[in-house]
């Protein structure tokens, strides 16, 4: 069992998450509330990483993120690190990895809420941000709790996008799933088996725990 | 006092004009899609009218002229939505304490409204635990909350069964004695509207076309087309004529006497109308004075008994078979022993008789 691996998966998973609490937020708003040129461009773009294969997704971000590129080299000239095949790099490609799985729920949430729900709030003189934190945030709150779950697993079990862009550095970039992999190919058998009962163990949890989540909202709560 | 004057052109036509005193209810009534609540929107300031103004008290909301226009949140208003919009999350006692003005004494305010709405004992429930009827007065008492200035219902009782709308409407008509704001009432239906308000408004394609006290706008309308949108079951056409110095209606082969004809000339077509209550027969068992009245005769053709009233159709002699509608009591249609084929008389009140021009 490779506990410098699970470190590090666990480590990328929660950041990930983390930081696609607020812009996942930002972005579900964003496409529910107005209308907008290229409103629809967004949204594919946001869907992109769903349908891409992760090496296709892997190899441009690889290619973005290369200190020749325009990004990559402004964040080494600002922080004296590379990108690719670093933890923050791949912490930076779970992002848009994972950006899908955490805006689609949020957004559908956020979609279902009635428009008269929002403007009763503004009618009963809440402004737009008590209006977000009161009304809009506890309604649309299944929908968060799926998008950090799905995301949390998601980023937990990524493989192609990983390898491609950080490579197989031990505690670095070497998550689970690659170190499954390298378990297989070495024919550690077991090691590779115990590993992926944990990532089955854990996607499975986190599903049910959505459902039962899911579920006993809708029994208080329904639109 | 509210004043709301409105005009636009686009997404849809809006041309509007109405007031309403404080502590009075106006219906603002007409078909679906007519634009009553898009006018309801523009005072809650949730939608935009490009010209116009709404003044409220002293206050100006809205002025195109001076690029002024206060958020839902700086205007006070207490809306009541069509579907009642309550916060499905927050339980009835949140749902109130939100739209509160000042948190202090939260507790009581909220007991108070509570049972002025006669829901006391419910403040823990969600709105997905309640009745229509008791989601409508959450949603009422959330709106008197915030202290408003106005008080704006939006077919408020549409989406409720008959019988608790009855309910409803006894209920509002207690509450509103204890109101003070000008209280505006969308709706379609002119029955509601007629019971529940001072003044009644009729809206059409986004016009508004007449204001008034409800017997006035209902049996009086200013024109045919009003007539036509408050649903008048008497109309019909004649001409005027001048009798000895007097003018009256020559309908086919009637010269009715007419009470009412400033500002009509002899000559003109004109369209007439008059309220079936005011039709009255002539009582086989017990004939009465006034039989002399523009009487006319006619065989029923129809009887329709609805809530004690009985509506009778009755297709005049020499008119081209026209139809005139005459409201009795059912007790007197028994006693007269009403029937369909009964060759019957009645008059037409002179005073009740209303000429629109052509």
């Amino acid at each position: 069992m490779d506990w410098q691996a699970f470190e590090v998966s666990i480590k990328l998973a929660l950041l990930t998450s983390a930081s696609l609490l607020p812009l996942g937020l930002g972005l579900a708003y964003l496409l529910a509330n107005s209308r907008f040129v290229g409103r629809e461009v967004l949204e594919a773009a946001i869907t992109l990483p769903l349908v891409l294969p992760p090496t296709v997704l892997g190899y441009f971000l690889l290619v973005g993120l290369d200190s020749s590129s325009f990004f990559g080299g402004l964040f080494v000239s600002l922080t004296g690190h590379t990108l690719a095949f670093s933890f923050t790099g791949l912490w930076f490609a779970s992002i848009i990895y994972s950006l899908p799985f955490a805006v689609q729920p949020m957004l559908r949430s956020m979609e279902a809420i009635e428009p008269e729900i929002r403007e009763a709030a503004w009618c009963s003189g809440l402004s737009k941000w008590k209006t977000f934190f009161k009304i809009e945030l506890p309604l649309a709150w299944p929908g968060i709790v799926t998008a950090m779950v799905l995301s949390f697993s998601h980023t937990l079990g990524e493989f192609g996008v990983v390898l491609m862009i950080g490579g197989n550095i031990a505690g670095e970039t070497r998550t689970l799933s690659i170190a499954i992999y390298d378990s297989v190919l070495a024919f550690e058998s077991a090691q590779a088996q115990s590993m992926s009962l944990i990532l089955l163990a854990i996607a499975f949890v986190s599903i049910t725990v959505v459902f039962l989540f899911n579920r006993s909202r809708s029994r208080v709560v329904s639109f | 006092m509210l004043k709301v004057r409105l005009q636009q052109s686009h997404p849809i036509a809006l041309d509007v004009e109405l007031h309403c005193e404080r502590g009075e209810i106006l219906a603002l009534v007409g078909p679906s899609g007519a634009g009553k609540s898009t006018v309801l929107r523009c005072i809650a300031g949730l939608h935009k009218a490009k010209h116009g103004q709404i003044r409220c008290a002293e206050q100006l909301w809205f002025d195109d002229k001076s690029k002024l226009d206060f958020t839902p949140q700086q205007r006070r208003i207490g809306m009541v939505f069509q579907h009642y919009a309550l916060f499905p999350h927050l339980t009835v006692h949140d749902n109130i304490r939100l739209a509160l003005t000042e948190q202090k004494d939260s507790k009581r305010k909220i007991d108070d409204l509570l049972e002025q709405v006669h829901l006391t004992g419910l403040e823990q429930r969600y709105p997905n635990q309640l009745s229509g009827g008791q989601q409508q007065r959450v949603a009422i008492a959330r709106a008197l909350a915030r202290e408003p200035e106005v008080l704006l219902l939006d077919e408020p009782f549409s989406a409720v069964d008959k019988v608790t709308r009855r309910k409803l409407y006894l209920e509002l008509n207690t509450l509103r004695r204890s109101l003070e704001m000008p209280i505006i009432l969308v709706t379609h239906d002119l029955d509601e509207a007629a019971m529940l308000a001072d003044s009644l408004c009729v809206i059409h394609n986004g016009k508004t076309l007449q204001q008034g006290p409800p017997d006035q706008v209902l049996h009086r309308p200013r024109n045919i087309e009003i007539a036509r949108q408050v649903d008048v079951r008497n109309l019909l056409t004649a001409e005027l004529i001048d009798v000895d110095g007097q003018l009256k209606l020559k309908w086919h082969d009637y010269v009715l006497t007419v009470d009412n004809t400033a500002q009509l000339t002899a000559g003109q077509r004109v369209h007439w109308t008059v309220s079936p209550a005011k039709v009255l027969l002539h009582q086989r068992v017990r004939p009465s004075r006034g039989e002399h009245e523009n009487p006319v005769t006619g065989v029923i053709q129809e009887l329709i008994t609805l809530k004690g009233i009985t509506t009778v159709l009755l297709r005049i002699e020499n008119t081209n078979n026209e139809i005139i509608q005459m409201d009795v009591p059912e007790h007197v249609a028994m006693r007269n022993e009403l029937t369909i084929g009964d060759k019957i008389t009645a008059s037409i009140l002179s005073d009740a008789i209303h000429i629109m021009p052509d």
